[in-house]
């Protein structure tokens, strides 16, 4: 069978996935739906629950790859009618070449809701936000939609399936910035003001939206829950190609010949993806180099063509697994005009609060841009050798907006070297 | 000066909406703070009026408890928020690293000279505004662009006559 085929027990998240058409409630329960929500309100504790999805070993699938379990672990005990307490999707998909979440909520919004009513019991949250890109129209209408479905037929509200458990979600359609997908700056977002992010400690669980704790999970991680729950931590470990748990999303964009999104084993060789699943590269288009997984991992030469795409591997090579889709670079693109596009994104993003990300990154593209078209000098080159090491490393700034931005900037001042000193009139490192 | 035009191209009315009112107050009082419901609220009045003049500003500042510094603050600050008139079609065009990998550049000369502006530009008849959107989460189908609320993609350059011929057609 093919590796891209609906198979519910081997590619759980997308199986019931129809982006023309999503599954309503009695689509979604002929589908499995619900299994896991039931069983949990059937008994379950929530501290059973966390340890559970600990030992499934899901890492979060929005980049950071922090274990779910575990930072939900970090929330305070207190009952939902005792405290008040925020679980929050982020479904801000804005890390460019990334486009997996927006095919969780438009194909199947129900898994979504169902993970994060599972996840809300864990940590005893009584009222959660979906927080959605605010150019995802058609996401955000289903969304509603499937909210209305799942509160009329009793999973969502007061008492849900009998077990005094109450939970109320609504979504938030973003006014659109990048920065949002950061979690303390979503937060800050939700309470209606510019989204900066905020300095941790406290970290969100313990003080988050409006003071109170708030988990900030993203919307692919949600979706894996209910998978985990219904099937058990065994079967989910068993999913995966690696030693943590289940499957993921991937995809490329780029000079592909058939560029989306493929859920596979944690796990798999970007050759399987690239190969595979997306059909190769393009006749009369060769792979130069990549981003494993959005726009702020760092580059990876084509000798890495068939990196294992698990956690620790692309760390090991220099850059990350990121959000999982990979970006291509071809032979026939310019890899410093790549360079600039993608600088010209992090500093217009830039949120502006901390200075070497707002300075430091309008600098980094207008030197791009003076190298891209002609105007550059030899020490340009320097300087943005300089710029990395003074914007890059983690701490300089209150988030990781500016360490992303400096990822593929520093690798590719080193993977691009000759176009580089070609490009300024250099030589083998000296004046031609 | 000259009357403030909707994007529809009505004037715009000196207040808000009653309906509209409702249902920010609505908001409002189901927040911990009324000004969590600020973003939400400028969109809806933005989606009435195509974009948010400083009378309507005060008005939602007024509503929520919120300065018009502060509310103004927080309406530059997002991307999809729009304190300037705007045309009766707002073309957002991808211009993030995968739509540029397969030809966005190619994209955006064919649109403003088809429209005859640049981006960030209205057409002197109030049809188009066109503006640059970071990824549209399209990557497998760029060049990727929106025109209101419908997404588009792949968009070669031989695309756009037909595509804004057919808007321009529905919406005048």
């Amino acid at each position: 069978m093919s590796i891209t085929a609906k198979d519910p027990e081997k590619r759980p998240l997308l199986a019931l996935v129809d982006q023309a058409d999503p599954p309503d409630v009695a689509a979604y329960e002929r589908g499995g739906g619900f299994r896991g929500l039931r069983r949990v309100l059937s008994g379950l504790s929530p501290a059973e629950l966390i340890e559970e999805v600990k030992n499934s070993r899901l890492r979060g699938r929005g980049g950071a790859g922090f274990n779910t379990g575990l930072k939900w672990s970090f929330v305070p005990k207190d009952s939902a009618k005792d405290r008040r307490k925020y679980l929050v999707a982020n479904g801000d998909e804005m890390e460019p070449g990334t486009f997996k979440d927006r095919l969780l909520v438009e194909g199947n919004p129900l898994q979504l809701i169902e993970g994060m009513i599972i996840s809300a019991y864990a940590i005893q949250a009584s009222h959660g936000v979906i927080f959605l890109r605010g150019e995802y129209h058609l996401g955000l209408e289903r969304v509603r939609r499937a909210l209305a479905q799942a509160e009329a037929a009793g999973y969502l509200g007061k008492n849900i399936l009998g077990s005094g458990f109450d939970f109320e979600l609504i979504a938030h359609p973003s006014g659109g910035r990048y920065i949002c997908g950061e979690e303390t700056a979503l937060i800050t977002a939700l309470e209606g003001r510019r989204a900066n992010p905020r300095t941790k400690p406290p970290f969100p669980q313990v003080s988050g939206l409006w003071g109170a704790p708030t988990v900030v999970n993203n919307i692919e991680t949600f979706c894996n829950v209910p998978h985990i729950v219904a099937n058990g931590v065994e079967w989910y470990l068993g999913l995966s190609a690696c030693e943590d748990g289940g499957t993921k999303l991937y995809g490329v964009s780029g000079r592909a010949k058939r560029p989306g999104v493929y859920e596979l084993p944690l796990g798999t060789r970007m050759g399987v993806l690239l190969n595979e699943c997306a059909g190769g590269m393009q006749d009369g288009y060769k792979l130069r180099a990549f981003l494993p997984g959005g726009a702020s991992t760092a580059f990876l030469g084509a000798e890495h063509a068939d990196i294992t795409l698990d956690y620790p591997t692309p760390e090991k090579a220099g850059s990350r697994l990121g959000t999982g889709l990979a970006i291509l670079l071809d032979d026939r693109a310019s890899p410093i005009g790549m360079l600039r596009n993608l600088e010209h994104f992090f500093a217009q993003e830039s949120c502006g609060w901390c200075t070497p990300c707002r300075d430091g990154l309008p600098w980094v593209e207008k030197l791009l841009i003076e190298i891209d078209e002609g105007r550059g000098r030899p020490e340009d080159i320097d300087r943005l050798e300089d710029a990395a090491r003074m914007i890059g490393p983690m701490g300089r700034t209150f988030c990781a907006h500016a360490p992303g931005a400096i990822a593929p900037l520093e690798s590719g001042l080193k993977l691009f070297r000759r176009d580089f000193e070609r490009a300024v009139g250099l030589k083998h490192g000296v004046a031609a | 000066m000259a009357a403030e035009k909707t994007a529809a191209g009505a004037e715009m009315p000196a207040e808000i909406a009653p309906d509209l009112v409702t249902t920010i107050l609505d908001l409002a009082h189901h927040d911990v703070l009324p000004r969590g419901a600020c973003i939400e609220a400028l969109r809806l009045v933005q989606e009435r009026y195509g974009w948010i003049c400083d009378r309507h500003l005060r008005q939602i500042g007024d509503l929520l408890g919120m300065s018009p510094a502060d509310l103004d603050g927080v309406a530059t600050y997002y991307n999809l928020i729009f304190r300037k008139p705007v045309g009766r079609n707002v073309i957002m065009l991808c211009d993030s690293v995968s739509c540029w990998l397969t030809g966005a550049d190619g994209v955006k000369e064919k649109l403003c000279a088809k429209l005859g502006i640049g981006m960030g530009q209205t057409t002197p008849d109030g049809a188009f505004t066109l503006l640059p959107i970071v990824c549209l989460g399209h990557c497998d189908h760029g060049p990727a662009m929106m025109i209101g609320a419908e997404t588009y993609g792949p968009v070669k350059p031989e695309d756009i006559d037909a595509i804004i011929e057919a808007k321009r057609g529905m919406t005048s």
